[in-house]
């Protein structure tokens, strides 16, 4: 667990494993889950669409974070994970007529057996030498995506999947966007619930005697190379359920939505929210995935004035995007998390500084 | 047999400018223990500062050239003082991350400068046709070979002669010990960026020159990676190896078999190799303490 706040002291084992230990969280999980549960009311389709593709981003970052803030193995191949996961799940349904509820958790089970597998290497490699091989999985995993015809259509078009159908129920046409929130939403809550427990058990926190220093974990009875590879297992899990959630809600698979890029992108949601923080892979993945979309809107509304930054958009999307990965790191390499601690104590001890 | 010396020379010539583009990451590597993802990116900067020098601003090639490198070291010496050095002592992610943030962002500026189709420059070396053993080759292939060998020698021999190369050697091996010799460390991290800037300038003028100035200087620089673990992060002679063994491969293998699979070639190879030998073939192995 991240740091536990300033001023909360805890007097039994029982009220420290607790995942909320004060009022104030309490009255915060009511205001999210209102807000959770009000959302689709207030928000029109647009909008509500921007918050599915938020969704399924928890539930990646969230996986990553396992990896990468938790157990302290570089992975610069979330991207292929995904892909595993995507085309798992859309072959699956497409080829194999499963009901995708059962594809969706077959596409899980697959991409973890996968990052199992790549996470081998992670057994000998550290550092800087992981991250180098995560990359080469990654190129491997979406060239064999980009070239296989076996994953397309027969004319050669990306792979489509049929509208999702969970039981006899089908998404319609005209409340799509309605529909696939309370289904992401769902996912995420477990998502976001499966990894806040797993940290309160044996498992969890031997990731993070991993991640702190893993001879001393060895010494103390902690089993490295079963602990990095079951990592490796539950985090693409995760990430799995991701891109077997991005197949079926966006109903086309391609390998152009998991090249390099998109791995960098998850890692900027755990950088920016918090790396080692359950919550902090939330706003991370909040936070990266409406930049773009707030930056459009402002630039637009500049549009008028200046025709030469709306030409640029893309351009600057990214130089934006950089400088704040960089700014994240260099004030704040705790990220968003951390940011809202601070605040939190702040109020508490008011008017005395921390 | 024409074809296989073909693309050997072709395979050579793309060797030694990634063995270039490699050493400057095992520089900044080797001394400041960072790892740049944004060297591609250095290489686009080197490419697009001496094509607008040369053709936007017209100055003359040999002018052109020295403003290029005056701007690849002026680059090197902001990113590290304003990027890097507030970083000194953070974990791996957190100075890996910076880099590729770096990247993204400086692949945004020359966009957003130049847009994203390739731009048009005058050859830089000649492209005439010579004749080699039976074949006919673009005369600017065998040069870039011949400059690329000539700039790593004097990489090489700097390393190993001058006060500034032997100080670096020492502050790579240990820093602390550099220390309390009066090295001063901050000027060799800064040195080591501003030159890593340099070799990636070239790397990017010698690449743009042979194929074309664009985007596409960039996914060169990923294939640094292979060729760096192939040599060991932290070895300058097997950047060489590296950088030739995997030019010639990719160029044999898309010659011979497949274009598309030449792509991923290098990857395999790294793989294998960090099963067999974790640290790389030249790559020296670390004795970890808790």
């Amino acid at each position: 667990m991240a740091a536990i706040s300033t001023g909360v002291y805890f007097r039994t084992y029982q009220r420290e494993l607790a995942l909320r230990h004060t009022k104030a969280q309490y009255v915060r999980l009511a205001l999210v889950v209102v807000a959770a549960i009000a959302a689709p009311y207030l928000l029109d389709p647009y909008q509500l669409s921007i918050l599915n593709t938020v969704l399924i981003a928890v539930v990646g970052a969230v996986g990553l974070n396992i990896l990468v803030g938790f157990t302290g193995q570089i992975s610069l191949g979330q991207g292929g994970f995904l892909a595993v996961g995507a085309f798992t799940s859309g072959l699956l349904t497409m080829r194999a007529d499963l009901p995708a509820p059962l594809s969706i958790a077959c596409a899980v089970v697959v991409t973890a057996a996968a990052g199992a597998l790549f996470g081998l290497p992670a057994l000998r490699l550290k550092g800087l030498y992981l991250a180098i091989a995560t990359l080469a999985s990654q190129e491997i995993i979406v060239f064999i995506a980009r070239r296989w015809s076996f994953l397309r259509e027969e004319s050669g078009a990306p792979l489509s999947i049929e509208r999702l159908k969970v039981g006899g129920y089908e998404i319609t046409r005209e409340y799509f966007e309605f529909q696939w929130y309370w289904i992401l939403l769902g996912c995420a809550v477990v998502a976001v619930l499966a990894a806040r427990n797993l940290f309160r058990t044996g498992l969890g926190r031997s990731f993070m005697a991993v991640r702190d220093q893993d001879i001393a974990a060895a010494a103390i009875g902690v089993n490295v190379t079963r602990t990095k590879v079951v990592a490796f297992a539950v985090s693409s899990g995760f990430v799995g359920l991701a891109g077997a959630l991005t197949a079926h809600y966006s109903e086309t698979v391609t390998w152009e939505s998991f090249t390099f890029e998109i791995s960098i992108l998850y890692l900027a949601m755990i950088i920016v929210g918090g790396l080692g923080s359950v919550a902090g892979a939330v706003y991370g993945a909040f936070f990266i995935t409406l930049l773009p979309v707030f930056l459009n809107e402002f630039i637009g509304g500049l549009g008028e004035d200046v025709p030469w930054l709306v030409s640029r958009l893309p351009a600057i999307e990214n130089a934006v995007f950089g400088l704040v990965i960089i700014a994240f790191l260099l004030i704040e390499p705790r990220g968003l998390d951390r940011i809202w601690q601070r605040m939190k104590d702040y109020v508490r001890f008011w008017p005395f500084r921390y | 047999m024409n074809q296989f010396l073909n693309l050997t020379i072709y395979g050579l010539s793309e060797g030694a400018i990634l063995a270039l583009a490699a050493l400057g990451f095992v520089l900044i590597y080797k001394s400041t223990s960072v790892i740049n993802f944004a060297q591609g990116e250095f290489l686009l900067i080197g490419g697009y500062t001496v094509y607008a020098a040369f053709v936007v601003f017209k100055l003359p090639l040999v002018l052109a050239v020295v403003v290029g490198l005056v701007f690849a070291v002026v680059m090197g010496l902001l990113i590290e003082r304003f990027v890097l050095r507030p970083l000194v002592g953070e974990s791996a992610i957190s100075v890996i991350m910076v880099t590729i943030g770096l990247a993204a962002f400086l692949r945004a500026v020359v966009q957003m400068i130049f847009g994203t189709r390739p731009v048009s420059q005058p050859a830089l070396l000649p492209r005439t046709p010579v004749e080699v053993l039976g074949t006919t080759i673009p005369l600017n292939r065998i040069l870039v070979i011949a400059i690329a060998g000539v700039v790593l020698t004097a990489f090489t021999l700097f390393f190993r002669r001058s006060r500034h190369g032997i100080a670096m050697r020492a502050v790579a091996d240990d820093q602390q010990a550099a220390l309390t010799m009066g090295i001063s460390v901050r000027k060799i991290f800064a040195m080591a960026w501003a030159l890593a800037a340099v070799s990636a300038l070239v790397a990017g003028v010698l690449l743009g020159d042979i194929t074309s100035v664009s985007g596409n200087l960039v996914s060169f620089g990923l294939l640094v990676f292979p060729v760096v673990i192939l040599g060991g992060l932290d070895s300058v002679p097997g950047t060489i190896v590296g950088g030739l063994v995997i030019g010639l491969t990719a160029q044999y293998v898309s010659g011979y078999w497949d274009p598309g699979l030449a792509q991923i070639v290098p990857y395999l190879v790294l793989i294998a190799i960090l099963m067999v030998r974790p640290y790389g073939i030249f790559g020296e192995t670390r004795i970890e303490r808790v």
